[in-house]
């Protein structure tokens, strides 16, 4: 089934999201959709499954006019689409989930789609128990489900919304896998939309590209990962300059320290880190590494050992006094831990005004937000609402929002979610402050981030720790190796 | 053995209005409206039932006028909340109170008359099974009807596609939207049910359970009561049921142990209050996660399943499209 948009045109309220927008994907075809964050891919594909409607602008099936209102008029229509953040119901089993939605009559034939979704499970080589609820499920089984789903429904516009983040390799080998499938052996159009470079490399036919809400370029592959950047930015990056300062005083030092979680135990754990150095902490998610990120800003009681900051003996101090320490903690979750979902970027600045005062100067916050908005590049006004913003953005209010100078800055997955260009934007934050004497302390789950940026990286597996001291000759193999356990032992044995 | 079973049988009968109410609210906030007009609908439903059956001389059709009632108090909040946008806790509560007061004021001239009733209508064959029979099949139309609403929501919620849409819209909404759920009708829908309930449940303490109207009204505080409940029973038709039936026992045998003890009325009337009270702080506290994970493996899913008492996580929330 070929899909058509002609002179597509969305907008919310200032923000011209799709600007003019006309593109055709045929049949049997993987199409890459890229562009970087809020370059307008998600209301795009909204507006072909059905979320949004469009201030103008026209849609074709196979040739000819459709009008949907609904996500249900679309999926009648063929199209359907995977959300970001898959759209299913938490408490429901899977296979209540995989019910939901379909024209049966008022009593569901149970069996038959039991059935039917372990065939469609077994064809794909997914994971899926009908019987457990969504809760318990991974963000990728989460999506296995809802393609499965959709394709159950019959559609033959298969959209996916950035789904290869948040999901481990192995899903990601057999998701690609699927989607070829699907293209080739059932003629299904697959729209993949993605910040990711290399994903679209791997996986699509053609691409196309969004900037600013317009269309600003097309390919058929293969083409040249700068080909691609340039068309997605306008022209070519390198990552910031980075040369070493020369290390200073011991910022943040532990000693025999011993951290744990219901998982994890990180034991007697020894570690200094000099003003102006970056120390990566790589390793597969839960290996102890955000236990001892958590233990350096006075998140975490450590069970035994001592935090020392600037030689001062921190241990079972509150993250407040951390703070006044000169810690800097930006959290993963940017929008659970980080900032407040529902206030107002001028209110965020308030919050964290110095001078703490019973009464808010509301006019000084707005000048001072104004001033952060323009000097960080913020896309948003002072009184947006944090949650209107996109991840880039709010990443950037978070770096905003750090105190100017820290002795140290403890970030957790600092550019996890952004697309090359808000990455390199905030490193490029990181490491001016780090040439004026911060220490950095960072987690991330890209081996080239961690590679590219630190002096020295320590490896967690399974809470134990191995420390690469020269990033410039270990390869991303080796360092792979260690993330895996292998090569531990190795170490001891040498 | 008779006596057991007579008590029992008693117990269920004064808990039918509790479980009509508890369920009703149940399938309110299963679909992410909060009623907390509870205790007040209940009472001018209750006085409106009795009064329309009283002049009528038709019990039926107080029950009707009751059920009434409850459903345009709760179709108020929920207009209130989607074309006002105003909070349904705070449009709630008014309404408690303006609802109970206009029952006392209403009702004043017809408090402790006697009135139409429901009788009791022993079910043939069954009436007759030794000791269930006592405890289920001999009591008036209303019980009977509790039992059938409580396994008729059960199947309604977890077997049909309906109750597919009736939980995912007060789950998330997004969802319900893009799998063809038209949400806000789905709320209107079913706050009207469940309010329905409420009422039917006001109108059967007149008109059954304990028949005539006072001032004030002798199931004041049981509003508050079934509120609880549906908590207690972590919004599943069957727990929220088991919840009614032991609050009734409770104080069945609060009034027991009050007539073979000098103890002060007030004092034992309250402990079914206090072991609510109790009982509520041990299914939503820490406690049951705990009591679960020294539990051994198999038995940790079963236990988990059942004792899982999250709220629907739209509850209260309004819905719009963008
Ligand atoms: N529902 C919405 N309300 C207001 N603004 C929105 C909404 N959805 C998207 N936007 C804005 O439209 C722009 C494009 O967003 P989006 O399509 O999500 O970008 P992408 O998916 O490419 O990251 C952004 O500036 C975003 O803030
Ligand atoms: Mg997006």
């Amino acid at each position: 089934m070929s899909i058509e948009v002609r002179h597509i045109h969305k907008s919310f309220g200032p923000v011209h999201a799709n600007n003019d927008i006309s593109l055709k994907f045929d049949d049997g075809r993987i199409y890459g959709i890229l562009g970087e964050n809020g370059a307008g891919k998600s209301t795009l594909m909204k507006i072909l499954s059905g979320f949004y409607l469009p201030d103008s602008g026209e849609i074709f099936v196979d040739g000819k006019p459709v009008h949907y209102t609904d996500p249900q008029g679309a999926i009648e229509a063929g199209i359907g689409m995977l959300q970001q953040d898959p759209l299913d119901i938490g408490p429901f089993t899977v296979l209540e989930n995989f019910v939901y939605g379909r024209p049966d009559g008022a009593l569901p034939d149970w069996q038959a789609a039991r059935e039917q979704l372990q065939q469609l499970s077994a064809r794909f080589h997914f994971d899926l128990n009908p019987d457990v609820t969504i809760e318990r499920l991974s963000i990728g089984q989460r999506q296995q489900l809802e393609i499965i789903r959709l394709l159950a429904l019959g559609v033959r516009v298969l959209i996916l919304d950035e789904p290869t983040t948040g999901i481990s390799a192995l899903q990601k080998s057999v998701l690609f896998g699927s989607l070829k499938r699907l293209a080739k052996e059932d003629g299904l159009t697959v729209l993949f939309v993605s910040h990711k470079l290399e994903d679209v490399l791997e996986l699509c036919d053609e691409v196309a590209v969004l900037r600013l809400g317009r269309l600003v370029g097309q390919a058929k592959l293969p083409v040249t990962t700068d080909e691609l950047v340039a068309m997605m930015f306008g022209q070519e990056l390198a990552p910031p300059s980075h040369e070493k300062v020369a290390p200073g005083d011991v910022v943040l030092e532990v000693r025999d320290l011993t951290v744990a979680s219901h998982r994890v135990t990180v034991e007697g754990l020894n570690l200094q880190i000099r003003a102006g150095e970056v120390v990566g902490l790589a390793g597969l998610d839960g290996s102890g590494q955000e236990l001892l990120m958590r233990a350096s800003v006075g998140l975490l009681k450590p069970l035994k050992g001592r935090v020392l900051i600037n030689g001062q003996d921190m241990t079972g101090r509150p993250f407040r006094a951390f703070l006044e320490a000169g810690v800097g903690f930006g959290a993963a979750g940017r929008l659970e831990e980080g900032l407040v979902s529902g206030l107002t970027l001028t209110e965020h600045f308030a919050l964290v005004d110095p001078e703490q005062r019973a009464w808010i100067d509301w006019e000084r916050a707005r000048a001072v937000t104004e001033e952060r908005i323009n000097h960080y590049n913020i896309y948003g006004r002072p009184d947006s609402p944090i949650e209107t913003l996109s991840g880039g953005n709010q990443q950037r209010v978070l770096m905003a929002l750090m105190p100017s100078s820290p002795h140290i800055l403890v970030l957790e997955h600092p550019t996890r979610g952004l697309d090359v260009e808000s990455a390199r934007w905030i490193w490029e934050q990181i490491l001016a402050r780090r040439s004026e004497g911060t220490a950095v302390l960072f987690t991330s789950a890209d081996l080239d981030e961690i590679m590219t940026y630190s002096d020295r990286i320590l490896v967690f597996y399974a809470g134990q720790v191995t420390e690469v001291t020269e990033p410039e000759s270990t390869t991303v193999e080796e360092l792979g190796h260690l993330i895996g356990g292998q090569g531990i032992r190795k170490e001891a044995a040498a | 053995m008779d006596e057991l079973a007579r008590i029992l049988g008693s117990i269920v009968s004064n808990a039918t209005p509790l479980v009509i109410a508890s369920i009703g609210e149940t399938i309110t906030e299963r679909v992410g409206v909060v009623n907390l007009s509870l205790d007040g609908s209940i009472a001018l439903a209750a006085m409106v039932g009795f009064v329309t059956a009283y002049l009528s001389g038709n019990a039926l059709l107080g029950l009707l006028a009751g059920t009434v009632i409850g459903m345009l108090i709760a179709l108020l909040i929920v207009v209130a909340n989607i074309e006002l946008k105003q909070d349904q806790v705070a449009v709630g509560f008014v309404l408690t109170l303006l609802a109970a007061d206009l029952a006392q004021f209403l009702g004043q001239d017809y408090t402790r008359i006697p009135g139409p009733t429901f009788p009791t209508v022993p079910i043939p064959v069954l009436a007759d099974v030794p000791f269930l029979g006592q405890i289920f099949f001999r009591h008036n139309l209303l019980v009977y009807f509790s039992f059938v609403l409580l396994f008729g929501t059960w199947f309604v919620m977890y077997r049909t596609r309906y109750g597919l849409a009736l939980r995912a819209v007060g789950e998330r909404p997004a969802t319900a939207f893009a799998r063809g759920t038209n949400v806000n009708r789905t709320r209107y829908f079913y706050t009207a049910v469940g309010g329905a309930m409420v009422g039917l449940a006001g109108a059967s303490y007149a008109l059954a359970i304990k028949p005539g109207w006072a001032n004030p009204p002798v199931m004041r505080g049981d509003g508050w009561i079934a509120l609880a409940i549906v908590i207690f029973g972590g919004w599943h038709p069957f727990r929220v049921a088991f919840g009614a039936y032991l609050f009734a026992g409770l104080r069945a045998l609060a009034s027991t142990i009050q007539q073979q003890t000098d103890l002060p009325l007030v004092l034992v009337n309250a402990v079914p209050w206090v072991l609510m009270i109790l009982t509520l702080l041990l299914v939503s506290g820490g406690f049951v996660e705990r009591l679960i994970r020294v539990a051994p493996g198999p038995v940790q899913r079963v236990l988990r399943n059942f004792l899982r008492s999250e709220p629907p996580a739209a509850l209260g929330a309004e819905f719009s499209r963008e």
